[in-house]
C-alpha cells in the first residue's frame, strides 16, 4: 500500500484550497494575457472543482505500477485525449461541462442472461472499490501512473451471465452532439466504440474505474465510468460508457474504422511495433519537465507477465 | 512623416510583433508554468505553428499587391520570412534536442522511415537555405538565379502544410485549415501566371 506526503490540499478544504488558487489564476491570467493576448492555459486549470467530483473510499490499494512516482493529478486531470470535449489536450479539462452525467444509466445487453439497463450505483459496488496504481501508455508515445478506483470489470460483467456466444464484449461512449461538440467533428465516427475479446475482457487486471485519486472521476477522464486497459493503448480504455454489448462477431472500433492500417483492434501496447508515422520504442512519461527524457516502452507496457498468453501463437506485428 | 521613418517605424513594429512568440516561450520555459503536462510537445507545437503563420503572413504580402496595388509591405517581406525560418529551426531543435535527446540513430531512422519527418526537414532546411540566401550581397551573387531560387517558398509551404497533415493522431483539422489558407494564398498568383500567358495571344 503506497502512502504519499501530505500535500497542502489535503490539509487545507479542498473548496476554499481550489478558490484561493482560482483567484491567483485569474489574477496572473489577467495579467498574462494583457501581455501575449492569449488565454491561460488548460493546463494550469487546477484539479477538478469540489463540486463535479466527490470523495471516494477503497477497501486497499494495489501497486501495478513497480512503485512508480504517481503523475501529479493536476497533469492526469489536464491533459487528456477525449475528442468528445475537444482535440486539443487541453481542450476537455476546459469544456468539462459539456459531458451531462446527471440520472446516467448504462444499457447491459446482447449475449447475456441478464441484460438490462442499470445505474452506476447498481453496476459498481461504491462500498468495495480497489484503488489499483497503473501506467497508462497513449499511442502518441506518452504514458502516465494513475491511481485509479474501480472495480475488476471480469466480476462485473459475470452478473450479466454471458452465454456461449457472447465470444467479444463491446462499449459505446455517450452520444449528445448537442452537448458534447467534439461529436460534431467529423474526425471520428460517433459515438465512439471500443472492444474486447471476451477472455481479455475477464482477465483479472481488466478494470472498470469510476474514480482516481480518491475522487469520482472528473468529466475529462471519462466520468462517471470509464475502462482501464494497462497493457493496451490509452484509446483501448473507452470513456463515459452507456452501452456494453456482449457479441459474437469481433466489433468495430472507433480509431480501427479511421484508420485500419494505423490502429488495430488488439492495440496491444508494442515497443516492435511503429505506429506507420512514428515510432512505439520510447515513451514520454507526463512530468511537466522540458528536460525529462523519453523512456523504453515495455511489451505489453511491462504487463506481459501477466497477459502474454491471451495471446498464444499470434503474430503480434498483424494483429496489431 | 517622410518614407523613410515610416518604413523604420514600421520593420521595428514588425520586429518587435514577431519577437513576441519567441519572449513568450522563453518566459513560459523560465517560469515553469503555463506549458501543460507535456511541456516539450508544446514547445514543439508554438514553434511550428509560428514558423507556419509567419510563413503564410509573409507569402501573403505579394498579393496585397496584386490585389489592391499596396507596396509598403513589401519591405516587410524579407524580415518576415527571416523569422518564419527561425521559428522552423526552433522547431527543429525541439524536436532534435528536447524530444529525442540528440538520438542521432533515432534522429536518422525517423528522417529516412517517416514521410512526415522527412517532409518536414526538407521544408525547414529549404526555409534555411532561403534564409541564408536572402542578404543583399547573396541577392547580388545568385544575380538571375536568385528569385527561381526563392520561388521555391511555395514548395516549401506545400511541404510544410503536408507536415502538419501527417504529424499527429488527429493532424487532418488543423491542415484543412492550414490547406485553405495556402490555397487562397497561391491562387491570385496563379491568377498573375495565366494572365501573363494569356496576354500575347490578345
Amino acid at each position: 500500500m503506497m502512502r504519499k506526503a501530505i500535500s497542502s490540499n489535503e490539509i487545507t478544504p479542498e473548496s476554499v484550497f481550489l478558490k484561493r488558487r482560482q483567484v491567483l489564476q485569474a489574477a496572473m491570467a489577467l495579467g498574462a494575457g494583457s501581455l501575449v493576448g492569449c488565454s491561460v492555459d488548460s493546463a494550469e486549470a487546477d484539479t477538478p472543482s469540489a463540486a463535479t467530483t466527490r470523495a471516494l473510499t477503497s477497501t486497499g490499494s494495489t501497486d501495478f505500477a513497480g512503485g512508480e512516482n504517481w503523475t501529479p493529478e493536476k497533469l492526469v486531470t489536464s491533459y487528456n485525449n477525449f475528442y468528445e470535449l475537444g482535440l486539443d489536450k487541453g481542450d476537455p479539462a476546459k469544456n468539462a461541462d459539456w459531458l451531462k452525467t446527471d440520472g446516467w444509466t448504462v444499457e447491459v445487453g446482447g449475449a447475456c442472461a441478464k441484460p438490462g439497463t442499470f445505474a452506476v450505483e447498481d453496476l459498481v459496488n461504491f462500498n468495495a472499490l480497489e484503488e489499483r496504481v497503473y501506467r497508462l501508455r497513449c499511442v502518441e508515445a506518452w504514458s502516465m501512473v494513475v491511481p485509479w478506483l474501480g472495480v475488476p470489470l471480469g466480476d462485473m460483467l459475470k452478473r450479466f451471465e454471458p452465454t456461449s456466444n457472447a465470444k467479444y464484449v463491446r462499449f459505446d461512449t455517450v452520444l449528445d452532439p448537442d452537448n458534447l461538440k467534439g461529436q460534431r467533428s467529423s474526425i471520428l465516427q460517433w459515438p465512439y466504440t471500443e472492444g474486447l475479446r471476451i477472455d481479455e475482457a475477464m482477465h483479472p487486471l481488466s478494470f472498470m474505474a469510476v474514480g482516481l485519486y480518491g475522487k469520482t472521476l472528473p468529466a475529462q477522464n471519462g466520468a462517471p465510468l470509464r475502462l482501464v486497459m494497462p497493457w493496451k493503448y490509452g484509446y483501448k480504455s473507452i470513456k463515459s460508457i452507456v452501452k456494453i454489448e456482449f457479441v459474437e462477431e469481433q466489433p468495430d472500433t472507433s480509431w480501427n474504422l479511421s484508420a485500419p492500417h494505423e490502429y488495430g483492434f488488439y492495440s496491444n501496447v508494442n515497443p516492435s511495433v511503429s505506429h506507420p508515422r512514428w515510432s512505439q520504442a520510447r515513451e514520454r512519461r507526463i512530468d511537466g519537465n522540458v528536460l525529462s527524457a523519453k523512456i523504453d516502452t515495455q511489451m505489453f507496457n511491462g504487463y506481459a507477465d501477466e497477459v502474454a498468453s491471451l495471446y498464444t501463437g499470434m503474430d503480434l506485428s498483424k494483429s496489431f | 512623416m517622410n518614407t523613410k521613418t515610416r518604413d523604420t517605424l514600421g520593420k521595428v513594429g514588425v520586429f518587435a510583433l514577431a519577437s513576441v512568440p519567441l519572449l513568450d516561450g522563453i518566459w513560459r520555459v523560465t517560469s515553469g508554468t503555463r506549458l501543460g503536462g507535456n511541456p516539450i510537445e508544446t514547445l514543439e507545437h508554438l514553434s511550428g505553428q509560428w514558423a507556419l503563420y509567419l510563413l503564410a503572413i509573409t507569402l501573403a504580402l505579394t498579393p496585397l499587391r496584386t490585389l489592391f496595388g499596396w507596396r509598403w509591405q513589401l519591405k516587410l517581406r524579407r524580415m518576415l520570412g527571416l523569422f518564419a525560418a527561425f521559428y522552423a529551426l526552433v522547431h527543429v531543435v525541439c524536436y532534435v534536442w528536447l524530444d529525442l535527446g540528440f538520438a542521432w540513430d533515432e534522429i536518422g531512422t525517423e528522417l529516412i522511415g517517416r514521410p512526415t519527418i522527412t517532409i518536414g526537414a526538407v521544408a525547414a532546411l529549404g526555409l534555411l537555405v532561403l534564409a541564408l540566401t536572402s542578404p543583399r550581397a547573396a541577392v547580388r551573387r545568385l544575380g538571375k538565379r536568385w528569385q527561381p531560387l526563392h520561388r521555391s517558398v511555395y514548395l516549401i509551404a506545400v511541404m510544410a502544410v503536408v507536415h502538419v497533415a501527417w504529424k499527429g493522431k488527429d493532424g487532418g483539422e488543423d491542415a484543412l485549415v492550414y490547406a485553405l489558407v495556402l490555397i487562397a494564398l497561391l491562387l491570385p498568383r496563379f491568377a498573375v501566371l495565366a494572365k501573363k500567358r494569356s496576354s500575347p495571344q490578345a
